[in-house]
């Protein structure tokens, strides 16, 4: 249960390994600050839910109950609470605004939100936290809740965790959910629960694992309710207290998109072909290698030069990652990689592809990207492809603030990723005049000794500490430049920014994979 | 959203875009003042990292124009500098104050002068009326940049563009890009060529030429420019040859001046003047185009060939870019950096080709170094053109960096 501190009490700070201050209290809870990228040793037992016993639940294993606010009620919704959802429905999802809307409805006060991302859609969420319902939020604020956050007006402390770290913290007990309400594309009345078959399907559910195994109470909400036995069960029923069926769970036309969209932009078609070269350069690109790359416009359209490429080289993946998209589905159809491992489905080609082939796996931030735990995949993976909102001199980047200090993005899996072979940041060196190559990045997502190359469409620059890289490259046409040399002609042609003015105020903290503290997001004056 | 520009009144004038869809440009309203000094408002999407940049930038404009009292709203959608001053100018001239003045932007170092017989495969299309495509431009390697004045611009926005293509000539690096300005077609291009010739284009295409007077009269207001800014490289010309007449002509229109580097076709308006349909093979346009290499090569200046205007079908234009090299033209117009790589494969000469050639030079180099004065490969002699054409092909391969 989260103590209600008020931020406007005096803040005590700490200078980390990275020399960023951060809090040393936040919410009420101690924290460590980030000691170094594996330095922190984690003491003690993982965090486990109350003993149950199946004479509390129904013996046919029907345990649905009218709606969601009976169910909440049920499971003993009190005030300082916290409640939890997953992102999987992303922009689409209706069940996290339900689920807030029935606790505002019982009348109790200052909740935690524990999404595993919020989302545009869920800006309501604001009216909730004026009027007390909601006390404040940790997981990641995309757009209009993260502006409301940094212009400090949520009353306790954002905390920006990655997926890896959602899940260390709640396995590792930093974060206690009372009540997890997981939207299901396809149910059985057990709770029993499926992400790839249904009118609302999403793919994987992975996101909803950890709050399914480690919440006191689980409440499973669906539209398509099956008779037992719902198969695949991504979640268990086993985990499950109650099953609530609604017309709806979310708008499917955000859920997934139809058609995930290429790049047309020329220059951003240079930074994705740039990219496919370097790894065939460098021999990254070889028989039974593995990558991971993301949604955006950039990361798709080097997806296809890089198949291309792969055509070309009679090269063959053993795995990619995914968020998976049509453009991944083709690999594994053409027989140009032997498995997805999917972590999230971003189309419907995507989804259908999880639902109908057993070669593309539904994954979890468990075996993904958990990094208290006995190894992940993520570290597994030769190469990945990121983007970033911000880079500097020593490589450190940032992904959740703009270089205004406003937080508009959640980390995502962004920085459990960076534990590849090699990660690459793939980004434009500048948007809207503004440079994306900076002296010194606005918040710390990821330490610069993890990443190991950006590519612009101004040329490539690789991390000193790659002298591997370095030399792979040696004797290439790839535009190979000092990312000083790419810094000073951008600003040239932009002009050096003004560094925006924060305020001593911590709004929001990122932590590391590890659950140390590795900046503060502060206050926009 | 949008908004086309014009005058408003003698004592007012708009340039420039803003809206949501609008990308690097930035849109000025001016309203001249009898008194009060100036005063600015600003809104600008990249304000809390350039705001104060574009105010002092603004008045520093706005002072070089002479202007002592206006009124001036900013709305900008993240426009680099050289683009904030060229709209600031075009709406203080349009509001009918200082006329006759510039404010110019700071000066990118001049690139080496271009040679007349340069590698010209390859010319990208860039509208006069849109900035944001100027600075990633040369990225794509284009043989050259082309800056239109012409059909890509509104006929309300000559005014505006001009300034922005001098803006940009001056102010923005395209690597080892040649730089061309397609002017409008005569007399509205010689004003084009007063606002522009200063900055030192690399050439000039001058469109729907048909006599060679155009390019004398052309050629005149060229030189008496550079001699009045004191510019000494040459500045090409590229007439375009647009109409059944222009084509007749050809001959007389590429010897009309020694500045004309090549000539090259519109073939929207050479198909519309002969009331004809144009093809993808392009059948109907074969005479004209082989007069056009005819006449260029007897005048010994480049044939380029025109644009191909379906941006999505590589393949097509592949084809025709390859039957445009067999014709003898030596490059062509894109209008999407997409083509250029197409294009500059299929004007790269074949590896028999350039093995034969490399052959010829080395029987050559060799019979020189002997003092002989006859080229013989194996049993067979080589006559003298051979040579020379295997000497170009070679020089060229290099050049395209086909060989080493």
């Amino acid at each position: 249960m989260s103590v209600s501190v008020s931020i406007k009490d005096r803040v005590e700070l700490a200078h980390n390994q990275a020399g960023r201050a951060v809090p040393t209290m936040v919410n009420g809870k101690p924290q460590t600050p980030f000691l170094g990228v594996g330095r922190y040793q984690p003491r003690g037992r993982k965090a486990a839910p109350a003993i149950t016993s199946n004479k509390d639940y129904p013996e046919n294993g029907d345990k649905r109950v009218p709606d969601l606010e009976t169910a909440l009620h049920k499971c003993g919704l009190s005030d300082g609470m916290v409640i939890s959802n997953h992102h999987h429905l992303r922009d689409g999802d209706k069940v996290a605004l339900m689920m807030l809307e029935a606790a505002a409805k019982i009348g109790v006060k200052d909740l935690m939100w524990f999404p595993s991302a919020s989302f545009p859609s869920q800006k309501s969420a604001i009216q909730l936290m004026e009027n007390g319902i909601i006390h404040h939020i940790e997981g990641s604020m995309n757009g209009p809740l993260g502006d409301y956050c940094t212009q400090g007006k949520m009353r306790g402390v954002g905390v920006l965790r990655s997926h890896g770290g959602r899940y260390q913290a709640i396995q590792d007990g930093e974060v206690h959910i009372d009540i997890a309400v997981i939207a299901a594309p396809t149910a059985d009345f057990f709770g029993n629960a499926d992400g790839s078959h249904g009118k609302s399907a999403c793919g994987s559910l992975g996101f909803a694992l950890a709050d399914s195994i480690y919440a006191d109470r689980v409440i499973v909400v669906t539209d398509n309710l099956v008779p037992f036995p719902c198969v695949p069960w991504q979640i268990q029923g086993n985990n499950v207290d109650f099953v609530v069926e609604v017309e709806s769970i979310g708008d499917p036309a955000k859920i997934v998109s139809g058609t995930t969209q290429i790049t047309r932009s020329p220059d951003r078609l240079r930074i994705a072909e740039l990219v496919a070269q370097f790894l065939r350069t460098t021999g990254i690109m070889k028989n039974g290698f593995s990558f991971q790359a993301g949604a955006g416009g950039i990361a798709l359209a080097f997806v296809q030069y890089l198949k291309h490429m792969m055509k070309e080289d009679g090269v063959k993946a053993r795995f990619v990652r995914g968020g998976s998209t049509k453009f991944l589905v083709e690999l594994l159809d053409e027989g140009l990689t032997d498995y997805i491992l999917d972590g999230q489905t971003f189309d419907l080609d995507g989804v259908k592809s999880m639902a109908n082939d057993p070669r593309h796996v539904a994954t979890s931030p468990f075996t993904s990207y958990n990094y208290h735990g006995k190894g992940n995949f993520a570290s597994l993976v030769d190469a990945v492809v990121l983007g970033a909102t911000e880079v500097d001199m020593n490589f450190n980047a940032n992904v959740v603030t703009h270089s205004d200090g406003r937080l508009l993005h959640g980390i995502g899996g962004w920085q459990n990723c960076l534990f590849a072979g090699c990660t690459i940041l793939a980004l434009p060196s500048f948007r809207d005049r503004i440079p994306v190559i900076v002296d010194d990045v606005t918040t710390m997502t990821g330490p610069g000794e993890m990443i190991d190359v950006i590519v612009t469409e101004r040329g490539i620059a690789i991390n000193p500490l790659r002298t591997d890289l370095i030399d792979a490259v040696k004797g290439s046409k790839l535009p190979v430049r000092p990312i000083q040399d790419i810094k000073a002609e951008v600003e040239r042609i932009c002009g050096k920014p003004a560094r925006p003015k924060l305020g001593d105020r911590p709004c929001a903290v990122v932590k590391w994979v590890d659950g140390t503290v590795l900046d503060t997001v502060w206050q926009v004056s | 959203m949008s908004s086309v520009t014009e005058k408003i009144s003698a004592h007012s004038g708009e340039a420039g875009h803003w809206g949501k869809e609008v990308r690097s440009d930035v849109h000025v309203a001016f309203q001249a003042q009898a008194s009060g000094g100036i005063e600015i408002s600003l809104e600008s999407r990249v304000a809390s990292y350039y705001g104060a940049a574009i105010m002092d930038q603004a008045r520093e404009v706005l002072d070089e124009l002479g202007v002592k009292h206006a009124r001036v709203a900013i709305h900008d959608e993240g426009a680099l500098p050289f683009i904030i001053a060229s709209r600031i100018e075009a709406a203080a001239r349009r509001s009918g104050i200082a006329l006759g003045k510039r404010s110019l932007p700071q000066q990118h170092p001049l690139p080496p002068p271009s040679q007349k017989d340069r590698l010209r495969r390859s010319r990208l299309y860039l509208p006069g009326s849109e900035p944001k495509y100027y600075i990633n431009a040369f990225l794509h390697a284009p043989d050259a940049v082309i800056l239109d004045l012409e059909d890509s611009v509104h006929p309300g926005e000559k005014d505006a563009a001009r300034i922005l293509v001098r803006n940009t000539l001056r102010a923005v690096d395209f690597g080892s890009c040649e730089r061309m300005v397609r002017i409008n077609q005569l007399p509205l291009g010689l004003e084009d060529l007063a606002e522009i010739v200063g900055e030192s284009p690399d050439l000039i295409l001058i469109p729907k030429v048909e006599e060679p007077e155009q390019i004398r009269e052309a050629d005149r207001m060229i030189s008496d420019i550079k001699a009045r800014t004191g510019i000494i490289r040459t500045i090409w010309i590229m007439p375009i040859l647009e109409s059944a007449l222009g084509i007749e002509n050809a001959f007389e229109v590429a010897t009309a001046s020694e500045n004309v580097a090549a000539l090259t076709i519109g073939l929207e308006d050479y198909t519309a003047d002969l009331g004809v349909v144009k093809t993808t093979e392009g059948r109907e346009t074969q005479y004209a185009r082989s007069r056009i290499v005819n006449a260029a090569r007897a005048a010994g200046v480049q044939a380029i060939d025109s644009v191909f205007s379906d941006v999505a079908d590589m393949e097509a234009l592949r084809q025709w870019a390859e039957a445009s090299r067999a014709l003898g033209f030596e490059g062509m117009g894109c209008i999407h950096p997409g083509q250029i790589r197409v294009v500059h494969k299929a004007f790269q000469p074949p590896a028999v080709e350039i093995e034969k050639a490399r052959k010829v030079v080395a029987a050559f180099e060799d019979a020189q170094s002997r003092g002989l004065a006859v080229v013989s490969l194996g049993s067979k002699m080589i006559d003298p053109p051979v040579v020379q054409r295997a000497l170009k092909l070679v020089e060229r391969s290099r050049a395209m960096g086909v060989i080493s």
